[in-house]
This record gives C-alpha cells, sequence and structure tokens, in this order.
C-alpha cells in the first residue's frame, strides 16, 4: 500500500487532470465565451454534473440487505434539511458526516 | 473560507489511514488543490486504481470548473504568473466567492481575486496539515468519515438548485446517471456526464430550432 513512487504519479496525474479543467476555458473558449450555446451550458451543466456526482458517491449503496441503505438516507435528509433551513454549508456537511460516523461506529442501524 | 480547515482536516484524517508519510497530505492540497477530487482519490488510493483510472476520473469530476471558467473570463484579466495561479486555484469555493464578492475598480478587483485564491490555498494546506498531523499523533477511528463526500455533493447540489430551479437538467442528470451505474458501473462518471451534456446540447438545439 505504501508505495511513495505510486502516490506521486498519482498526485502528478491529479494535478494536471485539475488544472487542465481550470485552463481550458481561458485558452479554447476565450473567443466564443458569448456563444448562446456555451451560455446555456455553462447555466445547466453543473446542476447536471452534482446530480451526477451525489449518484456517483452513492452508487455502492445497499438496498437488498438491512439497514436498506438507512444510514445513507437520513444523512442525505438531515445534510439537506439543515441547509434548506440554515445554509451554512460547513454546519450541513458536518452534522451529516457526524451523524454517518455515529450511527457506522456505533452500529445502531446495521 | 475558513471551511477549508476543517474540510481539509477531515481529507488529512483519512489520507493517515491510507499508511504514506504524512506530508504527502498537504503536497496533494498544494498542487492539486481541489477538496471533492481528494477525497475521492481517498478510494482510488486504497484499491490501487491505475493512472489512467484516476485522471479520468479526476477530469469528469472536475469538468464543471470548465463552466466556472468560462463564467469569469472576463473578470479575470491581465496576464503572466499571476493569471496563472488565478486559474489554479479556481475551485468552487474561490468561484463562488470571486462571482459573489463585489470589489472595487478593476486594478484592486485582481489584488482582491489573488488575496482570496491565495488565503483560501492556504487554509486549504494547513487543514491538510493539521488532519495528517492528527491522524500520525492520536489513534482515531475514521470509519464513515467519507461520507463528507457525499454531503458535500449534495450541499452543493441544493446550492444549484437554488441557482437555477428548474427541473429538466436535474432530471436528465438523474436518469443519466441511474443507466451509467447499471450499465457502466466502472465508468459511470465520465459516461453520465458525457450523456448528459450531449443531451443538453440536443435540448439546445430543439429550442434553437423552435424559434
Amino acid at each position: 500500500m505504501s508505495d511513495t513512487g505510486y502516490l506521486i504519479a498519482i498526485i502528478i496525474v491529479m494535478a494536471a487532470a485539475t488544472f487542465l479543467t481550470r485552463v481550458i476555458p481561458f485558452i479554447l473558449l476565450r473567443r466564443m465565451a458569448d456563444h448562446p450555446l456555451l451560455l446555456f451550458l455553462g447555466r445547466y451543466t453543473p446542476p447536471a454534473i452534482m446530480t451526477i456526482l451525489v449518484l456517483y458517491s452513492l452508487q455502492n449503496l445497499n438496498f437488498t440487505t438491512p439497514p436498506f441503505g438507512a444510514v445513507e438516507l437520513i444523512a442525505i435528509f438531515l445534510t439537506t434539511t439543515l441547509h434548506v433551513w440554515l445554509r451554512h454549508p460547513l454546519l450541513s456537511i458536518f452534522a451529516g458526516t457526524g451523524f454517518y460516523m455515529a450511527a457506522m461506529q456505533s452500529g445502531v442501524l446495521s | 473560507m475558513f471551511g477549508y480547515v476543517p474540510l481539509g482536516m477531515a481529507f488529512g484524517m483519512l489520507f493517515q489511514d491510507l499508511g504514506y508519510p504524512w506530508y504527502f497530505s498537504p503536497l496533494m492540497g498544494l498542487f492539486v488543490f481541489a477538496g471533492a477530487a481528494q477525497f475521492m482519490a481517498i478510494g482510488l488510493l486504497t484499491v490501487q486504481a491505475g493512472l489512467l483510472e484516476v485522471g479520468i476520473s479526476t477530469l469528469a469530476l472536475n469538468s464543471r470548473h470548465i463552466f466556472f471558467g468560462l463564467s469569469v473570463l472576463n473578470k479575470y484579466r491581465g496576464r503572466g504568473l499571476r493569471k496563472l495561479y488565478l486559474i489554479f486555484g479556481l475551485t468552487d469555493e474561490t468561484y463562488s466567492l470571486v462571482t459573489s464578492t463585489a470589489a472595487g475598480e478593476p486594478h484592486n478587483k485582481q489584488n482582491f481575486y489573488l488575496l482570496i485564491t491565495a488565503l483560501n490555498h492556504s487554509y486549504w494546506v494547513l487543514g491538510c496539515t493539521l488532519g495528517a498531523l492528527t491522524g500520525t499523533m492520536a489513534d482515531i477511528d475514521t470509519t464513515g468519515m467519507d461520507f463528507a463526500l457525499t454531503a458535500l455533493f449534495v450541499v452543493l447540489l441544493i446550492e444549484q438548485w437554488k441557482k437555477v430551479r428548474e427541473y429538466l437538467p436535474f432530471l436528465i442528470a438523474l436518469l443519466c446517471g441511474l443507466m451509467g451505474i447499471f450499465l457502466f458501473k466502472d465508468q459511470m462518471l465520465l459516461i453520465a456526464i458525457g450523456l448528459s451534456i450531449a443531451v443538453l446540447i440536443l435540448q439546445w438545439h430543439l429550442s434553437e430550432a423552435r424559434k
């Protein structure tokens, strides 16, 4: 597991990939920034991507064995409720994660 | 902006469980500077995923940044290293601060953006350091801490909903995402995002044709 060469390669690849996604609009899309299609995508792609990322992070959820994904669903419900109510990102994230950790570690719901 | 310290700490503690020297956590924060991607990398490092898979997943996950950049094209002026650094540091948090804060005259604005970016970057590296050091010194049960990534995405999703308030893009993504999970589990992220963008482009062409 502790192969530092592998880790360094991963860090380089991730740094390059991340920078690429940030620099692309500044070099490739500069002249097309006002194109209606790009404005349309600029507005509707982020909500689509966020929806997919939530699904992505839940793709290993198991609905077939107890507790049938209940811990995740309650934690998401808690995060959502808090965020809609107080709109304090850090509080929402920490409350949801705190609940999830407590439930997983104590095993109350499994 | 201070949120970067506790989030970075959570990352550092999870990172420490992988068994690498602690200083790789701040190094990753320094060079990658992408919260969600770093949390995702922990899962990929655990299963010793290949470089190509990590690269593609990072590109897909961060493809949202392309659209951030588009909307600050006219805000980020100037050239050289300063601008390069602004682009490097265009995270979700920096983006939301830059687009929601009205600064004064153009020259001051550039310095202000630079300051926000540098502060965010420092807080993130500090968090990654503190978390990793805490992980080496105390035996912390991190079981379930990876849920922070899900919670982060849920919060960002709600923020998108507050901004857009139209069902269609969310619905398109939901269907593409479920399809990705059931048909192409391993490359779900790339396929679902690619497919949704294709559907959105189609939708744009249809609405243009009706005009």
